[in-house]
């Protein structure tokens, strides 16, 4: 069932398992800011997964250092710039969840997101 | 009577029928037959309250979730699901990991043509030292330009919903007053001793990090979060109104708006050169110069500013619902 590369790969292992961490959070928890911080997991083991991606072993860091411009010396730049986009996304979003909830809050006095649904349907909206 | 006709003749005559017909009156199809206009609709107590009985009955019974059977059922059900679900993902996406490439060979399919490309061209054609930064502010500005964008926006849709109307209700002078003590910090010593030494310390390293981001790790988005972190800092010991002597709504809107624009006008300009294999006339500089490497300084600078002014205005306004 398993590749042959499981034990090599095993930080993106790792990244996986992160992802289903994160995934579960945001399935299980009730409270609205545990769900985002879970959220927040998921972003992270998508980043770890594209940071090693790029590495390359026995390379250094994509900062040309006395004219040296081979391919040889330097790691893949590309996913670097990738996941710096997606952190700058990740904090954008967090920031707008984070408001939404604090209207939630102020609006029904609980971050319970099923008493909130219940308390809706109770209202008839 | 002055009549031409009788009022049998009338009757019968094709148009009144049809008149008739329209509104109710016989049915011309079943034979005459009179159509029984509709009793009035008169509640009757008992049955109202006993339909409202039965209302209340039927909801509290649907979110009675203590004692609902199937909600509890479904509530276990979920869990389970929601666990199953997560295991079958990852199981699925370790499987796949296992046939990817090793880590760290030089032959993944990543480090691809375009990533040489990057590596080898990347100083004459950019000026900048820092492949990185080259890259995501020269190759793809376009791509960071959108996340200036996206960064603004967010600030914008997040003073939507944070922002405490002051005009709406309780807008009195005394529970402004009030709100301000509540927000204001108790003049904590430790604190305010702590940041006297520790901002200025921040600040310049963040202005160091976005200078030199076409010469070393860092740029526009790490500088600008640190010298977000130090005006927050700063914020924290002393106070909204110390910060709003040189820190407004006004200033967060015209450096974001001005930043952005230049950001917006300078790459358009480079790109419209660059499509048309025009010379720029911007140089480049010696590599490892301060002052090289073309736009990037400038457009770092600009990323820098938008980001730290968005840091800021985040804190500010889960704060306190404004600058």
């Amino acid at each position: 069932m398993f590749g042959s590369n499981l034990l090599p790969n095993l930080g993106e292992v790792v990244a996986m398992i992160l992802f289903g961490i994160g995934f579960a959070n945001l399935l299980l928890q009730k409270n609205l800011i545990k769900k985002i911080i879970g959220l927040n997991i998921m972003d992270t083991a998508v980043y770890l997964f594209l940071a090693i991606k790029g590495y390359i072993e026995g390379r250094s860091a994509p900062i040309v250092v006395d004219g040296v411009q081979e391919v040889e010396a330097y790691i893949n730049p590309i996913p670097s710039g990738l996941v710096l986009t997606g952190i700058v996304v990740s904090v954008s979003v967090t920031a707008l969840m984070l408001s939404l909830t604090v209207r939630l809050y102020k609006r029904y006095h609980t971050l319970d997101l099923d008493e909130i649904s219940s308390r809706l349907k109770k209202e008839g909206i | 009577m002055s009549r031409k006709i009788s009022e049998e003749e009338y009757k019968r005559q094709r148009i009144v029928r049809m008149k008739h017909w329209l509104s109710g009156e016989k049915d011309l199809y079943l034979d005459n037959m009179e159509v029984i206009p509709r009793e009035e609709y008169k509640p009757d107590r008992k049955q109202l309250e006993r339909y409202e009985h039965d209302l209340d009955e039927v909801m509290t019974r649907t979110y009675d979730t203590e004692h609902n059977r199937v909600y509890r059922f479904f509530q276990r059900f979920y869990k389970m699901a929601a666990v199953l679900c997560c295991t079958v993902l990852v199981l699925i996406l370790i499987v796949e990991v296992s046939y990817l490439p090793p880590i760290g060979s030089a032959s993944n399919p990543a480090s691809n043509e375009v990533a040489a490309k990057y590596i080898e061209d990347g100083l004459q054609d950019t000026g900048a030292v820092n492949i990185v930064t080259g890259m995501i502010l020269d190759y793809r500005a376009f791509d960071t330009f959108g996340e200036s964008n996206v960064l603004f926006i967010a600030t914008c849709t997040v003073l939507i919903l944070m922002r405490n109307d002051k005009k709406k209700g309780k807008g009195s002078a005394e529970d402004e007053e009030r709100r301000d003590s509540f927000y204001e910090p108790k003049k904590d010593v430790i604190l305010q001793m702590a940041a006297r030494i520790l901002v200025p310390v921040i600040m310049l390293f963040g202005v160091y990090i976005i200078l030199n981001g076409h010469l070393s790790p860092g740029g526009g988005f790490s500088g600008g979060a640190i010298i977000g972190a130090g005006l927050i800092l700063y914020l924290n010991a002393f106070g909204f109104e110390k910060t709003e002597r040189f820190f407004t709504e006004k200033t967060y809107k015209a450096v974001s708006f001005g930043a952005l624009l230049f950001y917006c006008l300078a790459k358009s300009y480079s790109f419209y050169t660059g499509a048309h294999h025009l010379e720029s006339g911007i140089p480049l500089g010696t590599p490892g110069a301060i002052i090289s490497s073309g736009l990037i300084l400038p457009l770092n600078i600009c990323v820098g500013l938008v980001v730290a002014c968005t840091m800021y205005a985040f804190f500010a306004l889960f704060r306190k619902g404004g600058f």
